[in-house]
């Protein structure tokens, strides 16, 4: 048996065996090969034009958000220029007399949305230690679990209107007979509804992050002869911390940011609020109440400027957030 | 009378800067079964994926020499119609699990926006599936999904998507190493009736496997070509003492 | 190590879990408190002539939501028209060039975007599309929704497709079908279930949304289907009705919300059958 093919000077051979072989294939195949060279050149082409497609879609989300800060930037500038740095410290919004402050929405939306994220904590953590660590599976579990996430699921507007029929008397009614002026609307009044809105996305976060807790970390602690209380103290918490407070810093980046519910239910009043019974008006909230009747350039873009002023705030906490989930999700 | 379909010439192959395939040569005899052997990492799936051009598809990655395909250098071509006229068989049963059985034979000319009468695919469909071994087991329910199979079948079904395109030779690259033993003997039964009609180029970290089943052995080691032969005279006789080595059992 | 202070211990745990388990259910309270408001002021107003016809003037009876039913597809239309092509090239752009510049850029980015407050997402669509139509409409809440419908749809997108096995690609290429071939027709069937649950959870995300309407889309009491012109949509007609000191109106607006839930908790649900479901075997 000679391995002829193993000799190199052969190619005649091998052609009429190459086209021998092309015959064997058949009529069909050869037609096909006649039209190749067409086909190639236009998959090329859409390939290109493809690849073409992806760059430009990517490239046009980047354009999209400097497009968002580059235009508020831009239409902020007359009342950049009226106002200057007065703009954040001034206490008085009166556009009659042209006045734009906005340090009583800055107060009033810090005050908002801190005091929702105070009385959201002690129920979100509660989820996520419920969800997380205590029931990982089960009928409880899924219940709750899918409660919540109806909660996220129910729009900011439905709150609102809930809020302003349901809680605002409630709230009227407490006030009266602790014998405060009874607005019933109000910082507090939006605070609560504030905290029920927000509780979803802290929870899911902070029971994503205590799930993540290893075992054998657990275990270790438990067989040392420590209960699950001290266990969840020593060891849930501290490996948990920082994505915790991540979800903390992002929830309060959506409360900030919150437009509709706050508007319905916080009073839109523009002084400055005496206390948290006070009706208010958050940075969101007046752009909502006032953009459509803004007369004057100065006026419209005052209510920019104030957009502007609540996106860096809340994009600083939101990325904040962002990375230090990112970074603590990386390590595990 | 034998001939060689395809034809490697100090070809080298390197990404990131590695040299993973080190001026290799070797050719591949129509209609036989050449394996491919050597321990993990000695090169071998690089080189079989050049010879397709899908080793271009990593960044960073480069190649030097030549592979011709009937005479053709394939480095000269469109990778499109390589790839075409060159079919693969991957480690991992790779079925697109969107399609039917029907439809993951004939995808190469699907996909390829090839149109094809209706009795024209019909015919394709039996006769790949019939040359895969899989007719028999599939022919009721050729529109089911074609993940639903069990392992050895869908790498037979995969065997037959390949071969649907009447390619001039056939990589497998460990085609069994995710099967079990039986449809291991299976895939290896259907290698010997394959070739007769079809070039074989198989990868294998199996040395029965490469015995049982191969008529030519190439033996890499470390991006080399140690050993290139009649398999039978490499079992029995190879010359290069690392060949010895490995065959034994001393390393790998 | 006295039985007192296990004792004291053990308690201290069992009143933790007790506390974790009351907070816990806390917090379905006023999750049904607002689902039974619903259901009890909604379904009373509820029924076809109320889906089907427009509103009466002030103080008569009767009267419908078709104008806003009607400006709400129209505004998910108009935004799923413009953010479903982008986000999912964007996302197989991400997919396909895992590393690199601007794919770090672009996710980043998309982080960003959906920190972006929705009110204001409503002043951008304002100054760019209201400003220079001179007009309110629902191509401008169209378009201010599709930007907060994209980072939802990028990123389903990315994450679908990061899913699917190298070998799949390898295959189709080993086939000799080309990249972009490779990509329609055999990665993005693969990861359509994802794909389509992303639009569908976008969609969910910016059916209820009224802040970035306010001065985009504006609100309209007849029957608009000019997509140049102002329209009305649920959470805008709730909002008008509810922060009005009528009765009736708030009748209304029981029932708007209703429908509102419905929808949005319907895609959530419809969503969640999708993925379980239509899962793709690999």
């Amino acid at each position: 048996m000679a391995i002829s093919f193993l000799d190199n000077n052969e190619k005649d051979s091998i052609m009429l065996k190459a086209a021998v072989l092309k015959n064997r294939l058949g009529s069909e195949t050869s037609m096909r090969e006649e039209s190749q060279p067409e086909q190639i050149r236009a998959s090329f082409l859409s390939d290109s034009v493809f690849k073409t497609a992806l760059n430009v879609s990517a490239v046009f989300m980047l354009l999209i958000l400097a497009g968002i800060f580059v235009t508020l930037v831009l239409e902020s500038i007359p009342s950049i220029k009226a106002a200057g740095f007065s703009f954040l410290t001034g206490k008085t919004w009166d556009p009659v007399f042209r006045e734009y402050g906005t340090f009583v929405f800055l107060v009033g939306t810090l005050v908002t949305s801190f005091l929702a994220l105070i009385i959201s904590i002690p129920f979100s953590l509660a989820i996520a230690l419920f969800s997380g660590e205590y029931f990982r599976q089960g009928v409880f579990s899924s219940f709750l679990k899918s409660a919540v996430e109806l909660l996220a699921g129910i729009p900011s507007v439905v709150y609102g209107f809930w809020a302003l029929l349901i809680l605002v008397p409630l709230v009227r009614t407490f006030e009266m007979k602790a014998g405060i002026i009874p607005y019933g609307v109000g910082i507090l009044t939006a605070s609560l509804i504030l905290a029920v809105m927000i509780v979803p996305y802290s929870a899911s976060i902070g029971s994503d992050i205590i799930s993540l807790v290893p075992s054998d970390l657990k275990e270790a602690a438990l067989s040392l002869g420590s209960t699950r209380f001290e266990m969840i103290m020593k060891v849930v918490f501290p490996y948990a911390r920082s994505g915790i407070c991540a979800g903390i810093l992002l929830s309060l980046g959506r409360a900030i940011g919150e437009t509709m519910a706050v508007t319905m239910v916080i009073g839109n009043s523009n002084l400055m609020p005496e206390n948290i019974f006070s009706p208010a008006n958050t940075m969101a909230s007046i752009i909502a109440n006032e953009f459509t009747e803004a007369t004057g350039d100065v006026y419209v873009s005052s209510l920019i400027e104030v957009g502007l002023v609540l996106l860096l705030v809340s994009l600083i906490i939101t990325v904040t957030g962002r990375y230090i989930i990112n970074r603590t999700s990386m390590q595990q | 009378m034998e001939s060689q379909v395809l034809k490697v010439t100090n070809f080298s192959a390197h990404f990131s800067g590695n040299q993973v395939v080190n001026n290799v040569s070797m050719k591949v005899a129509h209609n036989k079964v050449t394996a491919l052997m050597g321990p993990s990492g000695c090169g071998k799936t690089t080189l079989l994926r050049c010879i397709n051009r899908m080793h271009e598809l990593i960044p960073e990655a480069g190649v030097s020499g030549s592979i011709l395909l009937h005479n053709k250098d394939i480095y000269r071509m469109n990778p499109i119609l390589v790839r075409k006229k060159i079919g693969m068989v991957f480690q991992k049963p790779n079925p697109f699990p969107t399609m039917s059985i029907y439809d993951n034979v004939i995808a190469g000319y699907k996909l390829n926006g090839i149109s094809l009468k209706r009795d024209e695919k019909n015919r394709i469909v039996e006769d790949s599936l019939k040359k895969s071994a899989l007719w028999n087991e599939v022919k009721d329910r050729l529109y089911k999904k074609g993940s639903f199979l069990s392992g050895g079948q869908q790498q037979r079904l995969c065997i037959a998507r390949a071969l649907a395109m009447n390619p001039d030779i056939l990589l497998m690259d460990e085609p069994t190493s995710a099967l079990d033993p039986k449809a291991t003997s299976h895939i290896e039964e259907l290698l010997t009736e394959l070739k007769n009609n079809i070039t074989i180029l198989l990868v294998t970290h199996n040395i029965a496997q490469a015995a049982r089943v191969s008529d030519f052995t190439a033996f890499m080691y470390l991006g080399n070509m140690v050993e290139f032969g009649l398999t039978e005279k490499l079992f029995t006789v190879p010359e290069d003492k690392r060949t010895e080595e490995y065959l034994s059992g001393k390393f790998g | 190590m006295t039985d007192g202070k296990l004792v004291f211990r053990i308690i201290k745990d069992r009143l933790f879990q007790a506390v974790v388990i009351l907070f816990s259910f806390a917090m379905i309270v006023p999750l049904f408190l607002i689902i039974y408001y619903i259901i009890r002021n909604g379904i009373s107003v509820i029924n076809w002539e109320f889906l089907v016809s427009l509103p009466k003037p002030m103080g008569d009876i009767g009267g419908g939501i078709a104008n806003a039913v009607v400006g709400t597809a129209m505004l998910v239309i108009v935004a799923t028209v413009f953010a479903v092509p982008l986000g999912v090239c964007a996302g197989i752009y991400l997919s396909e060039n895992k590393k690199g510049r601007i794919a770090y850029s672009v996710r980043l980015c998309m982080e960003i975007l959906q920190g972006v407050p929705s009110i204001v997402i409503g002043i951008i669509a304002y100054s760019w599309i209201v400003l220079s139509m001179g007009t309110f409409s629902a191509l401008s809440g169209g378009v201010a929704l599709a930007i907060m419908m994209l980072p939802v749809i990028v990123r389903a997108t990315e994450e679908t497709l990061k899913l699917i096995p190298e070998n799949l690609r390898e295959a189709s290429l080993a086939l000799g079908v080309p990249y972009s071939r490779t990509i329609i027709k055999v990665i993005v069937p693969a990861g359509l279930t994802g794909i389509l649950t992303g639009v569908l959870l976008g969609i969910a995300r910016i059916a209820g949304e009224t802040a970035p309407l306010l001065f985009t889309a504006f609100g309209n009491p007849f029957m608009n289907i000019n997509i140049f012109k102002p329209v009305d949509s649920l959470p805008m007609l709730i909002f008008n009705y509810a922060t009005s000191p009528y009765p009736l109106w708030h009748a209304m607006a029981w029932g708007a919300s209703f429908v509102l839930v419905v929808l949005v908790l319907g895609l959530n649900i419809v969503t969640k059958v999708i993925t379980n479901r239509w899962k793709v075997r690999f």
